[in-house]
Protein backbone atom coordinates (compact mmCIF):
# COMPACT_ATOMS: atom_id res chain seq x y z
CA UNK A 1 0.00 0.00 0.00
CA UNK A 2 1.08 3.15 -0.67
CA UNK A 3 2.25 5.34 1.89
CA UNK A 4 3.90 8.81 3.30
CA UNK A 5 5.46 9.99 6.12
CA UNK A 6 3.42 12.42 8.26
CA UNK A 7 5.90 14.98 10.08
CA UNK A 8 4.26 17.44 12.61
CA UNK A 9 5.63 20.85 14.12
CA UNK A 10 4.87 23.17 17.14
CA UNK A 11 0.96 23.22 18.16
CA UNK A 12 0.08 20.57 15.96
CA UNK A 13 2.91 17.98 17.27
CA UNK A 14 1.57 18.39 20.69
CA UNK A 15 -2.02 18.30 19.95
CA UNK A 16 -1.21 15.39 17.91
CA UNK A 17 0.86 13.47 20.48
CA UNK A 18 3.78 12.30 17.88
CA UNK A 19 6.43 14.11 15.78
CA UNK A 20 6.29 11.35 13.15
CA UNK A 21 3.79 8.21 11.90
CA UNK A 22 3.37 6.61 8.29
CA UNK A 23 0.03 7.09 6.96
CA UNK A 24 -1.74 5.49 3.73
CA UNK A 25 -2.34 7.54 0.84
CA UNK A 26 -6.17 7.64 0.52
CA UNK A 27 -6.08 7.07 -3.44
CA UNK A 28 -3.21 7.28 -6.01
CA UNK A 29 -2.38 11.30 -6.31
CA UNK A 30 -4.44 12.54 -3.72
CA UNK A 31 -3.64 16.19 -2.23
CA UNK A 32 -2.60 17.24 1.11
CA UNK A 33 -6.18 18.75 1.42
CA UNK A 34 -7.84 15.29 1.01
CA UNK A 35 -5.53 13.59 2.91
CA UNK A 36 -5.98 15.94 5.78
CA UNK A 37 -9.54 15.44 5.81
CA UNK A 38 -8.98 11.87 5.99
CA UNK A 39 -6.68 12.18 9.06
CA UNK A 40 -9.95 14.23 10.67
CA UNK A 41 -12.21 11.77 9.67
CA UNK A 42 -10.83 9.74 12.30
CA UNK A 43 -11.47 12.16 14.67
CA UNK A 44 -9.75 13.30 17.67
CA UNK A 45 -6.70 14.16 18.23
CA UNK A 46 -6.57 15.27 14.36
CA UNK A 47 -9.85 16.74 14.30
CA UNK A 48 -8.64 19.48 17.28
CA UNK A 49 -5.17 19.66 15.43
CA UNK A 50 -6.84 20.84 12.09
CA UNK A 51 -10.14 21.92 12.22
CA UNK A 52 -8.83 26.09 12.81
CA UNK A 53 -7.62 25.66 9.58
CA UNK A 54 -4.22 27.00 10.00
CA UNK A 55 -2.03 24.52 8.21
CA UNK A 56 1.16 24.97 6.29
CA UNK A 57 2.32 21.67 4.27
CA UNK A 58 5.83 21.01 2.97
CA UNK A 59 6.58 18.04 0.50
CA UNK A 60 10.12 16.62 0.89
CA UNK A 61 11.06 19.95 2.57
CA UNK A 62 9.47 21.80 -0.03
CA UNK A 63 6.90 24.20 1.00
CA UNK A 64 3.57 23.34 -0.98
CA UNK A 65 -0.05 24.24 -1.40
CA UNK A 66 -3.09 22.21 -0.14
CA UNK A 67 -3.86 21.40 -3.50
CA UNK A 68 -0.69 19.59 -4.41
CA UNK A 69 -0.79 15.83 -4.85
CA UNK A 70 1.30 13.13 -2.64
CA UNK A 71 2.93 10.46 -3.99
CA UNK A 72 4.05 7.08 -2.40
CA UNK A 73 7.02 7.64 -0.03
CA UNK A 74 6.62 11.22 -0.04
CA UNK A 75 7.52 12.89 3.31
CA UNK A 76 4.53 15.53 4.73
CA UNK A 77 4.91 17.77 7.37
CA UNK A 78 2.40 19.38 8.41
CA UNK A 79 2.61 22.62 11.02
CA UNK A 80 1.15 25.85 11.86
CA UNK A 81 2.10 29.05 10.23
CA UNK A 82 5.89 30.09 10.97
CA UNK A 83 6.79 32.68 13.85
CA UNK A 84 10.72 32.72 14.18
CA UNK A 85 13.29 35.64 14.20
CA UNK B 1 27.81 34.27 -9.78
CA UNK B 2 25.58 33.57 -6.83
CA UNK B 3 27.76 30.29 -5.86
CA UNK B 4 30.63 33.01 -5.28
CA UNK B 5 29.11 35.22 -2.84
CA UNK B 6 30.08 34.44 0.92
CA UNK B 7 26.56 32.87 2.03
CA UNK B 8 26.97 31.08 5.41
CA UNK B 9 24.07 29.90 7.13
CA UNK B 10 23.71 28.37 10.72
CA UNK B 11 20.62 26.76 12.88
CA UNK B 12 21.99 25.95 16.03
CA UNK B 13 21.47 25.53 20.47
CA UNK B 14 24.74 27.62 21.07
CA UNK B 15 24.76 31.81 21.13
CA UNK B 16 26.61 33.61 18.39
CA UNK B 17 29.89 36.10 18.98
CA UNK B 18 28.49 38.93 16.29
CA UNK B 19 31.42 40.69 16.24
CA UNK B 20 33.13 36.72 14.73
CA UNK B 21 30.36 35.88 12.42
CA UNK B 22 30.88 39.75 11.29
CA UNK B 23 34.58 39.65 10.69
CA UNK B 24 34.09 36.03 8.78
CA UNK B 25 31.40 37.60 6.50
CA UNK B 26 33.98 40.30 5.27
CA UNK B 27 36.20 37.68 4.70
CA UNK B 28 39.02 40.64 3.80
CA UNK B 29 37.53 41.89 1.17
CA UNK B 30 38.02 44.91 -0.62
CA UNK B 31 35.07 45.12 -2.60
CA UNK B 32 32.51 45.54 0.39
CA UNK B 33 31.43 49.52 1.15
CA UNK B 34 28.91 48.46 3.62
CA UNK B 35 27.58 45.87 6.33
CA UNK B 36 24.73 45.90 8.20
CA UNK B 37 23.58 43.64 10.70
CA UNK B 38 20.70 43.01 12.72
CA UNK B 39 20.06 40.63 15.90
CA UNK B 40 17.02 39.99 17.49
CA UNK B 41 16.47 39.70 21.29
CA UNK B 42 14.24 37.76 23.41
CA UNK B 43 11.96 40.45 24.95
CA UNK B 44 10.21 40.64 28.86
CA UNK B 45 6.72 41.02 28.74
CA UNK B 46 3.85 39.21 29.77
CA UNK B 47 2.47 36.64 28.14
CA UNK B 48 -0.73 34.77 27.69
CA UNK B 49 -0.87 31.28 29.70
CA UNK B 50 -4.19 29.06 29.57
CA UNK B 51 -3.91 26.26 32.46
CA UNK B 52 -7.21 24.29 32.75
CA UNK B 53 -9.95 26.49 34.35
CA UNK B 54 -7.19 29.44 34.87
CA UNK B 55 -6.34 31.51 32.09
CA UNK B 56 -4.57 34.91 31.95
CA UNK B 57 -0.85 36.40 31.14
CA UNK B 58 1.99 36.29 33.31
CA UNK B 59 5.70 37.58 32.74
CA UNK B 60 7.59 35.31 30.12
CA UNK B 61 10.29 33.08 31.70
CA UNK B 62 11.98 31.73 28.67
CA UNK B 63 11.17 30.89 25.00
CA UNK B 64 11.21 27.27 23.55
CA UNK B 65 11.90 27.39 19.31
CA UNK B 66 11.56 24.67 17.50
CA UNK B 67 12.36 24.43 13.91
CA UNK B 68 12.31 21.94 11.04
CA UNK B 69 16.24 20.41 10.58
CA UNK B 70 17.01 20.38 7.01
CA UNK B 71 14.18 22.45 5.92
CA UNK B 72 14.90 25.47 7.72
CA UNK B 73 18.43 25.69 6.57
CA UNK B 74 17.05 25.26 2.65
CA UNK B 75 14.55 28.02 3.41
CA UNK B 76 17.34 30.32 5.21
CA UNK B 77 19.31 29.86 2.28
CA UNK B 78 16.87 30.60 -0.50
CA UNK B 79 16.02 33.74 1.52
CA UNK B 80 19.47 34.74 0.99
CA UNK B 81 20.38 33.58 -2.40
CA UNK B 82 17.37 35.72 -3.10
CA UNK B 83 18.46 38.79 -1.60
CA UNK B 84 22.30 38.10 -3.14
CA UNK B 85 20.54 38.15 -6.39
CA UNK B 86 18.49 41.17 -5.89
CA UNK B 87 20.72 43.43 -4.87
CA UNK B 88 24.16 41.90 -5.65
CA UNK B 89 25.33 41.52 -2.38
CA UNK B 90 28.91 40.53 -1.21
CA UNK B 91 28.36 38.41 1.64
CA UNK B 92 24.97 37.31 4.13
CA UNK B 93 25.20 35.74 6.67
CA UNK B 94 22.14 34.13 9.27
CA UNK B 95 22.22 32.32 12.24
CA UNK B 96 19.38 31.16 14.00
CA UNK B 97 18.99 29.68 17.45
CA UNK B 98 16.88 26.90 18.39
CA UNK B 99 15.82 25.40 22.36
CA UNK B 100 15.16 27.14 25.38
CA UNK B 101 15.87 30.95 25.40
CA UNK B 102 15.76 33.67 28.03
CA UNK B 103 15.01 37.29 28.15
CA UNK B 104 17.54 39.21 26.97
CA UNK B 105 19.07 35.81 24.38
CA UNK B 106 19.95 36.40 21.23
CA UNK B 107 17.88 34.99 18.85
CA UNK B 108 18.71 35.58 15.45
CA UNK B 109 22.32 37.24 13.77
CA UNK B 110 21.42 38.57 10.16
CA UNK B 111 24.61 40.26 8.08
CA UNK B 112 24.70 41.42 4.73
CA UNK B 113 27.85 43.08 3.17
CA UNK B 114 26.99 45.20 0.14
CA UNK B 115 28.88 47.72 -2.41
CA UNK B 116 26.63 50.55 -1.33
CA UNK B 117 24.67 51.71 2.26
CA UNK B 118 21.01 51.49 0.77
CA UNK B 119 21.36 47.66 -0.71
CA UNK B 120 22.68 46.30 2.48
CA UNK B 121 19.85 47.89 4.89
CA UNK B 122 17.18 46.55 2.57
CA UNK B 123 18.55 43.29 1.68
CA UNK B 124 19.21 42.91 5.48
CA UNK B 125 15.43 44.15 6.10
CA UNK B 126 14.05 41.60 3.42
CA UNK B 127 16.09 38.63 4.73
CA UNK B 128 13.97 39.35 8.27
CA UNK B 129 10.82 40.02 6.82
CA UNK B 130 11.02 36.49 4.56
CA UNK B 131 12.54 34.76 7.91
CA UNK B 132 9.72 35.48 10.02
CA UNK B 133 6.86 34.90 7.42
CA UNK B 134 8.56 31.61 5.59
CA UNK B 135 11.21 29.66 7.85
CA UNK B 136 10.09 27.08 9.54
CA UNK B 137 10.60 27.89 13.29
CA UNK B 138 8.14 28.31 15.78
CA UNK B 139 8.01 29.94 19.09
CA UNK B 140 6.93 29.06 22.52
CA UNK B 141 6.28 31.36 25.23
CA UNK B 142 7.17 29.82 28.42
CA UNK B 143 5.60 31.10 31.91
CA UNK B 144 5.09 30.65 35.71
CA UNK B 145 1.77 31.74 36.55
CA UNK B 146 2.02 31.52 40.65
CA UNK B 147 0.89 28.07 41.77
CA UNK B 148 0.78 26.57 38.47
CA UNK B 149 3.84 25.80 37.13
CA UNK B 150 5.58 26.24 34.33
CA UNK B 151 2.84 26.48 31.16
CA UNK B 152 3.98 27.03 27.53
CA UNK B 153 1.82 29.43 24.80
CA UNK B 154 2.58 28.61 21.01
CA UNK B 155 2.83 32.60 19.36
CA UNK B 156 0.56 32.69 16.65
CA UNK B 157 1.58 34.51 13.35
CA UNK B 158 0.76 38.24 12.85
CA UNK B 159 -0.74 39.55 10.26
CA UNK B 160 1.49 42.84 10.43
CA UNK B 161 4.96 40.12 9.79
CA UNK B 162 2.58 38.97 6.11
CA UNK B 163 2.09 42.36 5.12
CA UNK B 164 6.14 43.42 5.96
CA UNK B 165 7.01 40.83 3.49
CA UNK B 166 4.60 41.74 0.71
CA UNK B 167 5.49 45.07 0.49
CA UNK B 168 8.90 43.60 -0.77
CA UNK B 169 6.75 42.73 -4.04
CA UNK B 170 5.39 46.45 -4.72
CA UNK B 171 8.87 47.90 -4.28
CA UNK B 172 11.99 47.85 -7.08
CA UNK B 173 15.28 47.02 -5.73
Amino acid sequence: MATVTLIYFAKIRELIGTSEEEYPLPEAGATVQALLESLMARGEPYLGAFESGRVLAAINQEMVSLSSGVADGDELALFPPVTGG
Amino acid sequence: MVQETPLCITVAEQDFDAALLTRELLGGQGDAGALTTFIGLVRSGDVAFAAGDSAGTAPLRAMQLEHYPGMTEKSLRKIAVQAIERWGLLGVSIYHRVGRLVVGDQIVFVGVAGRHRREAFDACAFIMDYLKTEAPFWKKELSAPVGLGEQGHWVDAKESDQQARERWNEKAP
